[in-house]
């Protein structure tokens, strides 16, 4: 019987022939990334359990990225930088991007791919849930908890249910108004929050094919808002040009075999797809723009793994330029390149820096920021009752910071347009025009 | 393992997520250093909005204003229980304030492994949806020689889900254990 990407590279992990959905399997794993957030706790329970001068299982393969409480006053988030640090300097670890230097990168999910960590064929474990977005690479990545990353740190392996997979096909090519955002968020407004739990969701198709890594890496970064256990698609032309640009280190280009077991499999026609939101409180809450003309906005942000993205501010810019926001809009580049990038590239002339700058909005430095809320201080984070439209991951109650708030995701398109009138508007205004 | 446990019920609803268990701006506190770990138990549950705090009536908190220790140490919860981010801050705030077992109708893949793999609490499912059966402040006793749970309060018994496969690691403690247990890791 034929099996999956998926399944084939963790039957290869775990020095297996094959695997089948359901099988426990201990797999070897090629990276395991932490950030500020989970690597003291995670470094904590390793010396627990492995002892005090214990050391990690391959200093090469660790990789960590501080990116979500950077630039702030609280006390407690400096200190988990500095535990950072100790760690890395006891086990003596190169993969270590520090806050206030020039290896300082951001959120460590487009830093993997920028960094030359994404690799095909790999296994990557990371302990935060879009993990997940490593798969746009035609990998298994998956996000874990902080025991689970102490136990591969001292082993260099983890237990696996192998995941059923299930396939999104999408044939044709997408509207020009419609990015990866609309198309995820579609997808999941159709399987539900939990439409895809401990399941791999495996995209193809011509639409999929024809999308930048970036755009990929959009899809694949969701799959843990269906409850999926990965996003992948398999490594082509587009891939490797984007990996060969990054690293050196070897890869293996996997494909799924025609006669693959699916869970599910569903083809849409994606000239067919519209701009959509998911509406407060769940990222299921799915809307087309089209009925949501009337909602209010208060704010837009525009940032995070998702949503902060070179790609994703050059959306933005296309639409922004030469115009005005009429709301607080916030732009928050997911890393130091992807700031870079605005400095250096141009619409019509103009940098993306001085497109939004000159629309009137606020720019921040490159970290996760608002997109969960955060500390207090934190640039973008909601407050109140406001309203906020946001290129993000998630708008659970309080998601952004207030409880009060309610939070529509959205494309960069979507936001951007939105951004302009202060009222949820379908990008294809700005765009036709 | 304790073959008993009991306690008092507390009640949510579907998609509890675990900015609603954990909201990230307290994910800064240390999680090994015993006074500091306490704050999880004060701020556990704090994002889940108060209409959803305590089924059916709502609005009851989960810790009282200032303790780390909940009165409640059973959870009942609906569909995708801890379904969001990866942060085991959210089980660990549910030990700490002293939580002993989760029923859900379903869990959101990450935070069912890091519940069984840190050993926090025991994660059952039940097939029943007890979000409509049993109330906040129920008296209720978990079998697990039998998979069942009654509620004394209602003398109602339910039969839970076995723990299948993760039971091994579940009676070990943690992933750890069971690994020393079956020689993968030296004791």
């Amino acid at each position: 019987m034929g099996m999956t990407i998926t399944e084939k590279i963790l039957a290869a992990h775990a020095g297996k022939e094959s695997v089948q959905p359901g099988d426990n399997i201990w797999v070897n794993a090629d990276v395991l990334m932490t950030h500020d957030v989970c690597g003291p706790g995670t470094f904590a329970i390793f010396k627990k359990q492995f002892g005090e001068n214990a050391k990690v299982w391959d200093r090469d393969k660790v990789v960590i990225i501080p990116d979500h409480f950077i630039f702030t006053k609280d006390t407690h988030a400096n200190r988990n930088i500095d535990i950072l640090r100790q760690f890395v300097k006891e086990q003596s670890l190169p993969h270590y991007f520090d806050v206030g230097t020039d290896n300082y990168k951001g959120v460590c999910h487009l830093a993997l791919a920028q960094e030359g960590f994404n690799r095909p064929g790999d296994v990557l474990f990371g302990t935060d849930s879009h993990t997940s977005t490593s798969g746009a690479f035609g990998m298994f990545s998956t996000g874990i908890g902080n025991t689970d990353a102490a136990f591969i740190l001292g082993t260099g392996q983890l237990w696996v249910k192998v995941p059923e997979s299930m396939c999104f096909e999408f044939t044709g090519t997408l509207p020009e108004h419609v990015m990866a955002k609309d198309v995820i968020l579609s997808v999941i407004g159709d399987i539900g929050v939990d439409g895809a739990t401990y399941r791999a969701m495996e995209w193809r198709g011509d639409a999929i094919m024809k999308l930048s890594m970036e755009e990929r890496m959009t899809l694949c970064n969701m799959a843990i808002e269906a409850g999926g256990k990965n996003g992948i698609i398999e490594a082509d032309d587009v891939t490797l040009d984007y990996v060969r640009q990054r690293t050196d280190a070897p890869y293996k280009v996997y494909h799924s075999d025609d006669d693959a077991q699916y869970f599910f499999k569903k083809t849409y026609n994606a000239s067919e797809m519209e701009p959509v939101v998911a509406k407060p409180h769940s990222p299921d809450n799915k809307a087309k723009v089209s009925e949501c003309l009337d909602v209010k906005l208060d704010r837009a942000y525009i940032g995070s793994c998702t949503g902060g993205k070179t790609t994703d501010f050059m959306a933005a810019a296309r639409l922004l330029k030469g115009r005005k926001v009429k709301i607080d809009t916030f732009i928050v580049p997911a890393t130091r390149e992807v700031e870079q990038d605005l400095h250096k590239k141009k619409l019509g002339g103009e940098t993306l820096v001085d497109i939004f700058k000159n629309a009137g909005a606020y720019l921040g430095e490159p970290s996760c920021a608002a997109c969960l809320g955060g500390p207090k201080d934190t640039f973008g984070r909601a407050t109140d009752n406001q309203v906020v439209i946001s290129t993000t991951n998630r708008n659970f109650p309080g998601r952004m910071g207030s409880k009060q708030s309610q939070v529509y995701l959205a494309s960069p398109y979507t936001a951007a347009a939105s951004a302009l009138t202060g009222h949820i508007t379908n990008p294809a205004e700005f765009i036709n025009n | 393992m304790k073959k008993v446990i009991e306690g008092i019920a507390y009640v949510l609803g579907n998609d509890v997520d675990t900015d609603q268990i954990i909201p990230a701006e307290h994910l800064v506190y240390s999680l090994s250093d015993p006074e500091e770990r306490k704050n999880y138990g004060k701020f556990a549950m704090s994002g889940v909005p108060p209409k959803q705090a305590g089924l059916p009536n709502g609005n009851i908190p989960f810790t009282e204003n200032g303790q780390s220790e909940s009165k409640y140490s059973i959870i009942i919860g609906g569909k995708n229980f801890g379904c969001g981010s990866s942060r085991e801050h959210a089980p660990a705030c549910m030990e700490i304030a002293g939580i002993r077992a989760v029923i859900a109708e379903s869990y959101a893949r990450i935070f069912y492994r890091n519940s069984v793999d840190g050993g926090f609490f025991i994660p059952f499912e039940c097939a029943t949806r007890l979000v409509e059966e049993v109330k906040t402040g129920d008296d209720l006793i978990i079998d697990l020689n039998a998979d069942t749970i009654t509620n004394r309060s209602s003398n109602k018994t339910y039969d839970l889900k076995s723990l299948g496969e993760v039971i091994e690691i579940i009676e070990a403690g943690n992933i750890f254990e069971y690994a020393r247990k079956t020689g993968m890791i030296p004791r």
